[in-house]
């Protein structure tokens, strides 16, 4: 076992049995993760990022021991998430995003030492790191304000005091940023950045579907999708594997009936990835070229389908090429009904 | 949190887990059920309900036996009434927890990410309604005493074997509460009524309003197996004195047997609640239903 190693999953598999019909045989299943080996090592700020129905929240639940594995291992700080769980629970904390949870007729102070109990601090403690984590994200004058009164942006950071309420040496935060308005979520992420800063020992697990802000914020990152790792790696280097090729983002006008990623590829030898959008009476063509020169011919394809041109940008590579490029699919795009279709047994 | 604090401050309940989240849940359930902020909605939940309850059942009584307050039977069909208000209180204090945690405050997933001991905190959730329920129970017997004349003299209550049978009794209602609770865990959907159903059910078969003999002979047993049958019977017992002999169906038992059988169904029920608490948890989180919100 290494112990360099806050988090460690080998083979993890999550399957969902589905309520269906009663007959027999007719069972069904959601293989929400799939053989997933992960490695985080401590004082990482480590991100997974992925679409809606990934499995990103599988893997936190069942690190924070809320959810069992139905094959392989998952361990935090060397101790095992279905045996260990009351000693994992004192070395972490989870913070979910859009979350409207709460006892409203509790006060921020009232709720925030009813868990600082719970993680069995005194009175002193208690008192004195909730005064100064308040005073961090900025709420300190909301001390005596009903959660129910709090806007969704201020309940989200008392959710963040009362996530490290308990100094955790792991730290699950599961989309945090997840319906804030900008704000909101930039001082959310400063946040996370300063603790980290300031505690170099411990470590973040993020889940995210912003690409941003996993590239703002992690040191390193896993792209999943339908259950499966797909890459592992800092952002940078991410990127980097995309270095030879040529992005282009398109703004074309109709491009006729069913156009599609496939035909794309297909019609056009160079173009590696591609994502087409119909939106507003036009089409937006993300495009991963193998060489710059291959624009030339898109554009005589398109000019052949009978389109125009309405806008062309070259860019550099971001984290959700990366992640076409991986899948052939944008990021914003909801895949936990697909995962379902996909993976069920008859 | 005033008194609280430095109770949770003790070095004894600082170093047990178990204590510790016992008695913050019990603070956190005063806050939830206690809504002191509109005290006309108290008034009516914890003694205008009760009351009327019972009223309800002297009417159909007078009706019944023309006015006849004064037999024995009413007495007992009175009390049983008054102290059945903490059956229903108690099981669906501790079990409605879990959908309270889960369904409408969404704060499952927050609480069981910390080392809080789950079976101690939902015995403490429970503590809220149990206080409510007592306070029902003594303005309800205190209202008979005034208005209908119940034979009960203050000096003359047998009050240790009144606080160990109720404390038996409260216990073992807790019990049943908490496997209720961990039933609901396992359940996917809005189960809210199940500890209202149970202790309806239980309304019949335990002696409450009438004494067990009224019932077939292959109902009876039902009875004797729930201990609320012979915590009504030693707190008749304990209260009427003399009068809670005219009814046959546990005459045949001492205090001190009725006590011993009471103990040893609570001791029982206890340890299978924990237990079964345990197995309901592992399940709910092997089914992937544990946080899982399925209405609100």
């Amino acid at each position: 076992m290494d112990t360099n190693l806050a988090i460690q999953t080998k083979d993890l598999g999550r399957v969902y049995r589905l309520r269906g019909p009663k007959r027999k045989g007719d069972a069904k299943q959601l293989v929400a993760l799939d053989g997933v080996n992960l490695e985080v090592r401590r004082g990482e700020l480590f991100g997974l990022l992925g679409p809606n129905g990934a499995g990103k929240t599988t893997i936190i639940k069942i690190l924070a021991t809320l959810l069992l594995p139905t094959s392989g291992s998952a361990l935090v700080e060397d101790l095992d998430v279905t045996r260990d769980v009351q000693e994992i629970r004192r070395r972490i904390s989870m913070v979910s995003g859009g979350e409207t949870s709460g006892y409203g007729l509790l006060t921020v102070e009232e709720n925030l030492w009813m868990f600082a109990r719970f993680y069995g601090l005194d009175n002193v403690t208690a008192r004195k790191r909730i005064d100064s984590l308040l005073e961090v994200v900025g709420i300190a004058d909301r001390k005596r304000t009903k959660i129910s009164d709090l806007s969704t942006g201020l309940r989200q950071k008392m959710n963040f005091v009362r996530g490290f309420i308990s100094d955790p040496n792991v730290v699950f935060l599961d989309e945090p940023t997840l319906g804030l308005d900008v704000t909101a979520a930039r001082d959310v992420r400063g946040f996370v950045k300063q603790w980290m800063h300031d505690h170099p020992d411990r470590t973040v697990l993020l889940t995210t579907h912003y690409m941003a802000e996993a590239d703002e914020l992690c040191d390193r990152l896993a792209i999943i999708d339908r259950g499966k790792l797909l890459a592992c790696d800092s952002p940078h280097s991410l990127k980097h594997r995309l270095q030879q090729d040529a992005i282009f983002n398109l703004k074309v006008g109709p491009l006729g009936p069913r156009p599609s990623r496939d035909a794309m590829i297909e019609a056009v030898p160079g173009v590696r990835q591609a994502t087409v959008v119909e939106q507003n009476g036009h089409t937006e063509l993300n495009l991963i070229l193998a060489q710059e020169d291959v624009l030339s011919d898109v554009l005589a394809h398109l000019t052949r389908r009978g389109s125009s041109l309405i806008s062309l940008e070259k860019r550099e590579p971001t984290l959700e090429d990366v992640f076409i490029d991986l899948v052939g699919r944008r990021l914003d795009v909801d895949t936990s009904h697909h995962a379902e279709g996909e993976h069920a047994a008859g | 949190m005033s008194i609280t604090r430095p109770l949770l401050d003790t070095p004894f309940i600082r170093r047990s887990n178990h204590l510790r989240t016992f008695i913050t849940a019990s603070w956190l359930g005063w806050q939830i059920e206690s809504n002191w902020a509109d005290p006309f909605l108290f008034a009516v939940y914890s003694i205008v309900r009760p009351v009327t309850s019972v009223l309800i059942l002297v009417v159909m009584y007078s009706v019944i036996t023309n006015g006849a307050l004064q037999e024995p039977i009413f007495a007992y069909i009175y009390l049983g009434n008054a102290l059945y208000i903490l059956v229903g209180q108690v099981i669906t204090g501790v079990s409605w927890s879990v959908i309270d945690d889960r369904e409408h405050y969404r704060t499952l997933r927050q609480l069981y990410t910390t080392p809080m001991d789950g079976y101690s905190y939902l015995m403490g959730r429970g503590v809220a309604r149990l206080i409510i329920g007592l306070i029902s129970v003594l303005i309800t017997i205190g209202f008979g005493m005034v208005a209908f004349q119940l034979p009960i003299s203050i000096g003359t209550i047998d009050w240790l074997m009144l606080v160990i049978s109720t404390v038996l009794g409260v216990l073992s209602l807790a019990a049943i509460g908490m496997v209720v609770g961990s039933l609901t865990l396992m359940l996917a959907r809005h189960f809210w009524s199940l500890g209202d159903a149970i202790s309806g059910a239980l309304y019949l078969f335990t002696g409450a309003i009438f004494p067990l003999d009224v019932l077939p002979a292959w109902l009876r047993p039902i009875g004797f197996a729930f201990p609320v049958t012979y915590w009504l019977e030693l707190a008749r017992r304990a209260i009427l004195g003399p009068n809670a002999a005219k009814f046959p169906t546990l005459s045949g038992f001492s205090d001190l047997e009725l006590t011993g059988i009471l103990a040893a169904i609570t001791l029982a029920l206890l340890v299978f609640s924990w237990f079964f608490y345990r197995w309901a948890l592992h399940r709910a989180k092997e089914n992937g239903i544990f946080d899982m919100e399925t209405s609100y």
